[in-house]
């Protein structure tokens, strides 16, 4: 196969590969393709408080389980003196405060944060009990109540065709204040909400229906108590109710606690229980939710990758992962237009300290120590020293020299020549030596246009890499360094006429 | 001075460029495609020591029995101040050179003495001492790629063939010749002049001319991109200009393929009083500034040569420089 074919098809693949990668991060993992998307992440935060009785105090308060539209990012929990630890129970998951002695108010926090995502909030095959209690309606004072239960039964049944349209006429009815059989069944249960009412009701009505529990979450609530759903078996499957308004399905921003099952909280040892939340909502950086989501995971493409670098290490990546992007700038600079530079990648350095200094900042340090370097140099220069010395000497002058405009300019109060530190010594010694040498061989012009090409070749590679989309794509995507491979090796094929060509050769047509 | 206006400087950049289409069509040669298709391809990395560095060159040459200048001594280490006067003392004129300088970078010319002082060709003097540090920043490696240590060389002075006194300024007129797989394909001869400081980079302003394959006459001339029919310092016109010995120098820059094995090879020649053209050295990344001097395109006649099948490259040197010198005569159309 010919190189050129080679070239090709490694440059394909590397392209599909990074790409393909890209994809895949995007799409599955939620890496966002462009900077600046947020996403929401709400905070919740239960409060367990008691007054503990003086002896041995147990607190158990239910988990939220998984729920498909809603991600979990991270949970902890804040309890100073008690043992805590998390337990399975049917299928449930419970945490269990526990401490030898306490008294009085006792707090107990649990917090946890979830990002909502798109698709249906429960799954199907549930493991439920299906089995329905009748309620025990047999007091002789309770007849008057059981027959308005079993009219409010007739009622909804005559005007429905299903389960389903059964419930939503009956949590309609029981909704109805104008309903004479409603008034008096919660006139007689006056202490029990619309939810266990319309639970006794179902049962009455032989189907199985349980409770869910959980919060609607809108942003600043504080001392919310958690609100209740109502979850009926139409033979088939489950549906959820909304109680006030009958409408089925779950409500868009109910955030699920509990489902089915029994209580929420049990303490042992304590009085005057009760949870409250709190629900606060922050707008998180997109990559953030996709870092917390899939470090949780364990996801491969993440876990082995620069995120899992201290976070100063990833931040000098940050830099780094830019500097083929430079290399990029210069390819098609010196292959497409012909420029020419001293140093064939010293102008990414160069550019690369722009990002230190800022722009203007950087060229005038630059220039200025560039000029009193090469004075320097040409003193030096009838010294007669021999080559490695006079580079060394160089150095030094430079590091004085950047020395000198710190604190000069320190002094002056103009802040930003601070920044001189971030240029690269030794690059810029040797750039002044090969500066002289070409000033003493081919005169200061052809410093002036090498000079001018280093620093036009730097601060378009810096234009660049502060592009904030490159630097969002090269840091969150590093697998795009494939592409850019895959780009600089076709370019690297290229045998076309340069832009300078054009010009140069042009005398040959006429 | 010119006003500064966006209409002008858009009219001469316009003016400036001209069609990628047009350039192809005159079968010129880019540097990309040159580096591609002719040196990645043509020229083995392995050879490169021969033409990269002169000294092994110079040997290679004397093996071959290809004439050069002669060479008077060679520092391998840092010499001692000592060793180098030993050896300059006694010369009237030489010339210093590192063994792996680029792009003419580093030759120190000296044409005659002057008491203790010595000579440069533009009458400007230098010391002993300034010839020692010179011999040191050589050593150092300051004219060689990537300031890796070099080695000094110091040549008798070539006693130039006085035919082209008359088309430079100061400098040393020498003539570049491609040679392709063998084949010699085009020619020039690059005259320094006031304006390139005796210099014979055409960059610099030095002349190019472009030298007939077939006859050795000048068939155009260059000076920064702009036809000329005169030396621009000493007025000579160059239609009246011929390289004596031609063929021989012809023949001599296609016997370098065989020295070198280098398919993609500029030659760069001088010719003595008395020896007739001597190889000064050899390029294998020659540039393309002679299809400027020359006025016509490297490509076509490269391609022509690719072309060929195994029976036509497996000439010897002189049926190469017969064909060369037929096939790419001047007004021939190549």
């Amino acid at each position: 196969m010919s190189p050129r074919a080679q070239v090709y098809i490694l440059a394909v693949l590397l392209a599909l590969m990074g790409i393909g990668l890209t994809i895949y991060k995007n799409r599955e993992l939620g890496f966002p393709l462009l900077p600046g998307e947020y996403r929401t992440v709400w905070t919740i935060e239960a409060k367990v408080s008691f007054d503990a009785d003086g002896g041995p105090v147990k607190a158990a308060l239910t988990l939220p389980r998984e729920q498909r539209n809603m991600e979990v990012l991270g949970e902890s929990f804040s309890s100073s003196g008690y043992g805590f630890n998390i337990i399975q129970q049917d299928d449930e998951y419970r945490a269990i405060w526990s401490r030898r002695t306490a008294a009085g108010r006792q707090s107990l926090f649990y917090q946890l944060d979830v990002h909502q995502t798109p698709g249906a909030p429960l799954e199907q095959p549930l493991d439920l009990s299906t089995e329905v209690q009748k309620p025990f309606l047999g007091a002789r004072e309770q007849e008057a109540v059981r027959l308005a239960i079993y009219s409010l039964v007739d009622f909804a049944r005559e005007r429905s065709s299903d389960t389903e349209t059964f419930t939503t006429q009956l949590l309609t009815a029981l909704g109805d204040t104008g309903n004479q059989d409603r008034n008096l069944i919660f006139g007689y249960y006056k202490d029990k909400s619309l939810v266990d009412v319309a639970l006794l009701v179902l049962a009455v009505a032989e189907i199985p229906a349980h409770r869910i529990r959980g919060l609607y979450l809108e942003d600043d609530r504080r001392r919310l108590a958690p609100e209740d759903l109502l979850e009926i078996y139409d033979g088939k499957r489950w549906v959820v109710f909304e109680p006030v308004s009958g409408s089925p399905g779950v409500p868009k921003n109910f955030f699920i606690w509990q489902r089915g099952g029994k209580s929420l909280l049990d303490v042992e040892g304590g009085r005057n229980s009760q949870v409250t939340f709190s629900v606060i909502a922050n707008d998180v950086p997109a990559r953030d939710v996709s870092m917390l989501k899939t470090s949780k995971e364990k996801e491969a493409l993440v876990d082995f990758s620069i995120y899992t670098l201290p976070i100063e290490q990833q931040s000098i990546f940050k830099l780094i992962l830019l500097v083929p992007v430079g290399a990029l700038v210069v390819v098609v600079l010196r292959v497409f237009v012909g420029l020419r530079t001293s140093g064939t990648f010293m102008p990414v350095l160069l550019a690369i300290a722009f990002i230190e200094t800022q722009l203007f900042t950087g060229l005038a340090i630059f220039v200025l120590i560039l000029v009193l370097g090469l004075w320097v140099r040409f003193y030096l220069s009838r010294l007669n020293l021999l080559l490695v010395a006079r580079i060394a000497a160089v150095v030094v002058t430079v590091v004085i020299l950047m020395g000198a405009i710190s604190v000069v300019s320190y002094k002056l109060g103009i802040e930003q020549a601070l920044t001189v530190t971030f240029f690269p010594m030794v690059i810029l010694a040797w750039t002044i030596e090969r500066m002289s040498i070409v000033w003493e061989e081919d005169g200061p012009y052809e410093v002036v246009v090498q000079a001018g090409g280093s620093l036009l070749v730097a601060v378009l590679a810096w234009w660049v890499m502060t592009n904030r989309y490159i630097e969002h794509w090269t840091f969150n995507f590093p697998e795009l360094l494939l592409v850019l491979l895959a780009l600089i090796l076709v370019i690297g094929n290229y045998t076309g006429y340069r832009l300078g060509e054009l010009m140069r050769f042009r005398q040959l047509v006429r | 001075m010119q006003g500064f206006s966006a209409k002008h400087l858009i009219a001469k950049l316009r003016g400036g460029i001209v069609s990628p289409l047009a350039l192809r069509r005159m079968g010129v040669l880019g540097m990309n495609a040159r580096n591609v298709h002719y040196i990645a391809r043509y020229n083995d990395r392995s050879k490169y020591p021969i033409v990269d560095d002169k000294l092994n060159t110079k040997r290679a040459a004397k093996r071959c029995g290809i004439p050069s200048p002669e060479l008077i001594a060679a520092f391998e280490t840092q010499p001692s101040r000592a060793r180098v006067m030993e050896v300059i003392e006694p010369l009237w004129q030489f010339v210093i050179k590192p063994a792996r300088g680029s792009g003419g970078k580093g030759i120190l010319v000296i044409t005659g003495r002057n008491g203790d002082q010595y000579v440069k060709p533009s009458g400007a003097e230098v010391t002993a001492l300034d010839i020692l540090r010179h011999v040191s920043n050589i050593h150092s490696g300051l004219y060689s790629l990537g300031g890796k240590p070099d080695r000094v060389m110091i040549e008798a002075l070539v006693d130039f063939d006085p035919v082209f006194d008359n088309y430079s300024f100061e400098g040393v007129p020498d003539i570049r010749v491609i040679v392709f797989r063998g084949f010699p394909v085009m020619a020039m001869l690059r005259c320094s002049t006031h304006d390139s400081d005796g210099k014979a980079n055409l960059h610099q302003g030095a002349v190019g001319v472009g030298i007939d394959l077939a006859t050795g006459r000048s068939c155009h001339a260059v000076q920064r991109g702009l036809r000329i029919d005169k030396h621009p310092d000493t007025l000579m016109p160059f239609d009246k200009l011929e390289v004596p010995g031609w063929r021989d120098l012809v023949r001599l820059a296609a016997s370098c393929y065989e020295m070198t094995g280098l398919g993609y090879l500029g030659c760069d020649i001088v010719l003595d009083r008395n020896r007739g053209p001597l190889l000064l050295e050899a390029n294998a990344r020659p540039g393309l500034a002679i299809q400027v001097a020359n006025g016509v395109g490297l490509g076509k006649r490269l391609r022509h040569i690719e072309d060929f099948d195994l029976e036509q490259l497996e000439k010897n040197v002189d049926e190469r420089v017969d064909y060369a010198m037929r096939q790419f005569a001047a007004g021939s159309g190549w």
